[in-house]
């Protein structure tokens, strides 16, 4: 006769900190021989669904619940039968059988952050000592500087007596809440310990923030509201007003009169080329790390620069003014070089006097002074008078291209595109090249298709080949 | 199939306007010597590192897959039956595991994450030292100088700094040993794993990132963390990197044996992507139904590490029934010795707490216990007493 023994089959912890699992279905009846690991049952946690392998082999004796219970951790589930000799593996737990099942626990799963203590003992108070500190001199000195944060300042005393007493006295402790919550609550004017929380465990929300301030039965976050109000106005008005009128005047009537005298008087024409900037890039580059230019800001608009000046010796018909009055054609033996810049007063094309005779280095400490003069606003009449040709960077904007207007009195303009990196050709394949498009506008009066077009292909050569120079000059 | 089947989206499939699958490869074929059919394909790199590779050495890398997989099944069983907190299936990694850690020296030194039991059992484990942790009785289930292997890391991917400092160290004593860091694809994207790669770059240290690429971060697939190939991010560091069919023992033991040889030589360090599928949950308390398509699984199942390897050793005539017997009856064995390993382990006692703390002794701590054994005797439980006596 072999003897046998009653073993138990507690419910186990299937996750991490799980109280409780559902039996969805025995897999197993009464009176069943089972193998170790056979599947008894199919239980649900709160994380999965999960198989219960049996844990003896032997008999089953007892179900003792149902499928559909939710059933606490640790609680007996199923009975076996098993034999004496079975390799004694003791029941999960290693506790005896007739031990009750734990005290109800508070589920704690991992990655869910830590429960709060709930057993016996003294529950740790979190800067309890403050609140002494706090009822003798309630929220003058608040831990939240609220008042200074708030757009205007608003007045401390009707915020203290804003606090609820019931607030004051029940807790010492600052309401849970979310730092993204409690920077609402700041913005907002509003003492996050005078807002009730409905979140989980009493937390804050940010609902229960706005609805505080929506509330208004406070003169803080009256107050706040006014100031948020405000704000919005504001920004609805911008949205809402249609149309905003603006006196004509300054610099932007000057504009306006300057761009109608030479849109209607110069017929302009304009041509475009886009050549393959690299080598002037590399050159660029270098003389940027060489001794003479070193404290000098170069720019490829100090280049492009240097070539129109180059160009213009050779093609000195664009270097001219039509003198109606005169009935006369000026051929200026100066380049004054105009460099169109946008300042805060708006547009202003202020030149460099006597660029022409400037050595490199020279005329990019002149760029740099003009840019610099001219974004400060402190451009001299002087500077913005007697320009004999013009550019106009439209590159830093992203551009390629575009028809630029003449500056009045003026023979041409030259607009700089964007450096951009393209697929283009390059010794018979196809390369990625720095290239870059210019505009060139010119007065038809003064200046035949054919000149212009020499003058930009001269530029385009130039900054294609740096070292074409050689051969022009 | 061709070795493509495994990759996340197939080469073929990837033309110009297929562009879902084409920012997901950059390159990298998949290294693969068996297919899922169990059809031994030649590969003109790799078959060298693995020609001395008997049909009995194979079948001996059968057997260890089985077997990893049962001490799994048996580990995951103990967990439903509440006698471990929790276990972290490795089920479908089982040859990324073996072709790796069978291609190591007893002097190489395995760091490695929570998953790599399969890797513990090949450098010897005792079986009860690998449900330890997950019984929740020790912090660390055994001494990694007995087998040179550290305890998993759980902290995920730290142990790639761990690996990249000790081959630093092995650089040091002049040897020729290599330090080995397995992590997964997740892991890829933490920084520890991606500043031990530019340590092991810039020291050219002897250490091999095995990255087994089983598809989930838990819940976040792949393709959701890596834009491209895990093997192209070792490409940035300036560290060769393989793809290798996780799926198939021998490419990954070969694409091993090569880093090996490379980490010995003075060659510095090495990146394998070993492409294969957590077929089981993150851990047992997960529910990969909640964020995984079955079709997924069951394209994966196909793939199956040890069913290829079987049907190889069918077509050379090198299965037996004796074989599948002798097999069966080891895994049984494993699995029973280390059930019984567990449920018999002695529960830990309060004061070994203090037990491996320092390696020599240390008088506050030996204060600290000394309260703390009174403490317990303030009970009065004999118990208590006698354990005491026993720490001590």
């Amino acid at each position: 006769m072999i003897a046998t023994m009653i073993k138990e089959f507690r419910l186990p912890d299937l996750g991490e900190g799980l109280t409780e699992s559902e039996i969805l279905s025995w897999k197993v009846n009464v009176g069943d021989t089972v193998t170790l690991n056979q599947v008894i049952a199919e239980v649900e946690t709160a994380k999965a669904v999960v198989e219960l392998p049996s844990p003896f082999a032997g008999v089953v004796t007892a179900l003792h619940e149902q499928p559909g219970t939710v059933v606490e951790v640790g609680k007996p589930i199923v009975s076996f039968e098993i034999a004496n000799d079975d390799g004694g593996a003791p029941a999960p737990g290693n506790g005896p059988a007739d031990e009750p099942p734990p005290a109800k626990r508070e589920p704690n799963l991992v990655g869910y952050g830590a429960v709060v203590e709930s057993s016996g003992r003294p529950v740790r108070r979190a800067r309890g000592h403050l609140a002494a500190v706090k009822d003798a001199a309630p929220l003058v000195d608040s831990p939240m500087p609220t008042h200074q944060a708030a757009p205007e300042p608003a007045p401390a005393e009707p915020a203290a007596h804003s606090q609820p007493a019931a607030a004051a006295e029940s807790t010492a402790e600052r309401p849970r809440s979310t730092p993204p919550v409690r920077k609402l609550a700041k913005d907002l004017g509003v003492e996050i310990e005078s807002v009730t929380g409905t979140g989980p465990g009493g937390l804050i929300t940010r609902d229960d923030v706005r609805n505080f301030v929506g509330g208004g039965d406070l003169p803080a976050a009256a107050h706040a509201l006014s100031a948020t109000a405000y704000s919005r106005e504001s920004a609805d008005k911008q949205g809402d007003e249609r149309e905003v009128r603006t006196p004509i005047k300054g610099v932007r009537k000057f504009t306006a009169a300057a761009m109608v005298s030479s849109a209607f008087t110069a017929p302009h024409a304009t041509e475009f080329l886009t050549v393959d900037v690299t080598p002037s890039m590399e050159l660029l580059a270098r003389l940027k790390e060489s001794r003479p230019f070193a404290g000098y800001k170069l720019t490829p608009l100090t280049l492009v620069a240097k070539a129109l000046l180059i160009a213009l010796r050779r093609n000195p018909s664009l270097n001219t003014r039509w003198d109606e009055d005169a009935q006369e054609i000026v051929q200026f033996n100066y380049v004054n070089l105009g460099i169109a810049a946008a300042t805060p007063r708006g547009l202003t094309v202020p030149n460099i006097k006597d660029a022409h005779a400037l050595t490199l280095a020279e005329l990019s400490a002149a760029l740099t002074e003009l840019t610099d003069t001219a974004r400060e606003g402190k451009t001299s009449p002087a500077d913005l008078s007697g320009g004999t040709i013009s550019i106009t960077n439209i590159g830093v904007f992203g551009i390629d291209a575009g028809t630029p207007i003449l500056n009045p009195g003026e023979a041409a303009i030259l607009a700089t595109g964007a450096v951009r990196r393209m697929p283009w050709e390059y010794q018979g394949e196809v390369a990625l090249r720095q290239v870059m498009t210019l505009s060139l506008s010119f007065d038809h009066r003064l200046v035949d298709g054919e000149q212009g077009s020499r003058f930009l292909a001269d530029i385009g050569s130039i900054l294609s080949d740096p070292g074409i120079v050689l051969a022009m000059v | 199939m061709n070795a493509d089947d495994l990759s996340q989206g197939g080469t073929t499939a990837a033309g110009p306007d297929n562009w879902a699958n084409h920012h997901y490869r950059t390159g990298g074929n998949l290294v693969q010597l068996i297919t899922p059919g169990g059809e031994r394909v030649s590969h003109p790199e790799y078959d060298v590192w693995v020609k001395d590779v008997t049909d009995e050495q194979l079948a001996s890398l059968y057997e260890d897959m089985v077997v990893i997989r049962r001490i799994d099944t048996e580990a995951t069983a103990l967990q439903r039956q509440g006698e471990l907190a929790l276990w972290p299936p490795l089920a479908g990694q089982e040859a990324s595991q073996i072709g790796s850690a069978r291609a190591l020296r007893d002097d190489d030194f395995v760091f490695s994450s929570y998953r790599e039991n399969g890797v513990a059992y090949c450098r010897g484990v005792d079986l009860t030292d690998i449900v330890r942790v997950w019984r929740g009785n020790a912090s660390a289930g055994w001494d990694p100088y007995s087998i040179n292997m550290a305890t998993p890391q759980i902290i995920i991917g730290a142990q790639t700094l761990h690996a990249t400092g000790y081959a630093l160290g092995i650089q040091h004593d002049g040897a020729d040993s290599v330090a080995m860091a397995y992590f997964g694809d997740g892991a890829t994207s933490e920084g520890d794993v991606n500043e031990a790669m530019v340590f092991a770059a810039s020291f050219q240290a002897p250490v091999i990132f095995f990255c087994q690429n089983n598809h989930w971060a838990i819940s976040e697939p792949v393709g959701l963390q890596s834009h491209i190939q895990l093997a192209d991010r070792a490409t940035g560091f300036g560290i060769p990197s393989v793809r290798v069919d996780g799926n198939d023992v021998l490419a990954v033991m070969a694409a091993t044996r090569e880093a090996l040889e490379r980490a010995r030589h003075g060659g510095g360090p090495s990146f394998i992507e070993a492409v294969t599928y957590r077929m089981g949950p993150h851990t047992t308390a997960d529910d990969p139904t909640r964020y995984r398509d079955a079709n997924e699984l069951e394209d994966w199942a196909a793939k199956d590490p040890m069913t290829r390897v079987r049907s190889l050793l069918e077509r050379r005539e090198s299965w037996s029934e004796e074989l599948e017997t002798r097999v069966a009856a080891k895994a049984d064995a494993v699995a029973q010795e280390m059930r019984s390993g567990c449920i018999n382990m002695p529960d830990p006692q309060p004061l070994d707490v203090f037990k491996h703390v320092y390696s020599t002794p240390h008088s506050w701590l030996e204060r600290q216990q000394d309260h703390y054994s009174r403490y317990l005797a303030s009970f009065g439980d004999p118990a208590q007493a006698a354990s005491e006596e026993g720490a001590r």
